[in-house]
């Protein structure tokens, strides 16, 4: 199989991922793509911790993820790639010509970000991003769970007001 | 002559704090509060809309303002967990609980005579035995 998911989730490895995503999409591992996690070994046992044992974890930096992406594709089962943060998402598609779809599924409050629905805060240089990897040719869009309407990005970035 | 008005109760001392997806803390501690009078011993954290930073913030102040050293989550894999694995990092005294049901906290707020942490490892033991399968096939 492949990467069925890539996602941007600033919680990285949790509840909504290994559960809400990970069962119904039938996910042997997940690729997390973040150049902290991947230079820590207490960070990368703290996640491990989250997630089932038959369930494999990589944790690379942005260039060791750009080196195996044809590998993870070609995988006999299927993965979610996880990144942290838009740019880290936006750096491996200028990487990796062979990104899928992107999901954005939790962007949290901080100082100088936007809310654009109930689970995405935006700043003005990550909705730039965004827009980077659209014109990259990439479907974006914003979903939490699988059971909740994707929102494209058109959408996203002009709902200031009501949050879905 | 004595005051014939009876003296409200003494608030309860928080001992533990209980943190999970949607409304699972806030369920829970009502639950125990409706069987036992006891809820007060816990105190319910919502954490929905907040990231992994101000999840960890948010129960490093409960824990700072309370004393409670116990934190009780709902799932393995859950951000609340993923926080309470932080601080036990630095808090060496603390005591993380994940996969908390029902039983579990109803042990723990009866336990008020030992230290909350080694109530909370006894009221594991409770949840786990509390959990059955009846019916067809079992």
């Amino acid at each position: 199989m492949t990467l069925v998911l890539y996602r941007i989730d600033d919680r990285l490895i949790h509840g909504q991922v290994v559960v809400g995503w990970g069962q119904p999409l039938d996910i042997d591992f997940i690729v997390l793509v973040d150049d902290a996690v991947a230079g820590s070994d207490w960070e990368q046992e703290l996640y491990r911790m989250g997630v089932p044992p038959h369930m494999d974890v990589y944790f690379l930096t942005v260039d060791q993820a750009a080196e195996r992406m044809t590998d993870f594709r070609s995988n006999p089962h299927r993965g979610i790639l996880l990144t942290g943060d838009i740019a880290t998402m936006r750096r491996l598609a200028e990487r990796d010509p062979g990104l899928g779809a992107v999901n954005v599924g939790g962007i949290h409050h901080k100082a100088g970000r936007v809310q654009r629905l109930r689970y995405v805060f935006l700043a003005p240089e990550e909705e730039v991003q965004l827009r980077e990897l659209a014109t990259r040719g990439l479907a974006v869009s914003a979903q939490d769970v699988p059971g909740a309407r994707p929102v494209p990005l058109g959408e996203l970035l002009a709902s200031d007001d009501v949050f879905d | 002559m004595s005051d014939p008005t009876p003296a409200a109760p003494a608030p309860a001392v928080v001992r533990a704090i209980v943190a999970g997806h949607g409304s699972f803390a806030a369920g829970l501690v009502s639950a125990v509060e409706q069987i036992t009078g006891r809820g007060g011993v816990l105190r319910a954290v919502s954490v929905a809309g907040l990231g992994a930073d101000d999840i960890e913030r948010t129960l490093r102040e409960l824990m700072d303002e309370t004393g409670a050293r116990v934190i009780f989550t709902d799932l393995q894999a859950g951000s609340c967990s993923m926080a309470g694995r932080r601080i036990l990092r630095v808090a060496s005294d603390a005591v993380l609980v994940c996969g908390t049901n029902l039983p579990v906290l109803l042990d723990f707020v009866f336990a008020d005579g030992v230290e909350a942490p080694q109530a909370a490892r006894h009221a594991v033991e409770r949840g786990r035995a509390a959990i059955s399968v009846l019916g067809a096939g079992a």
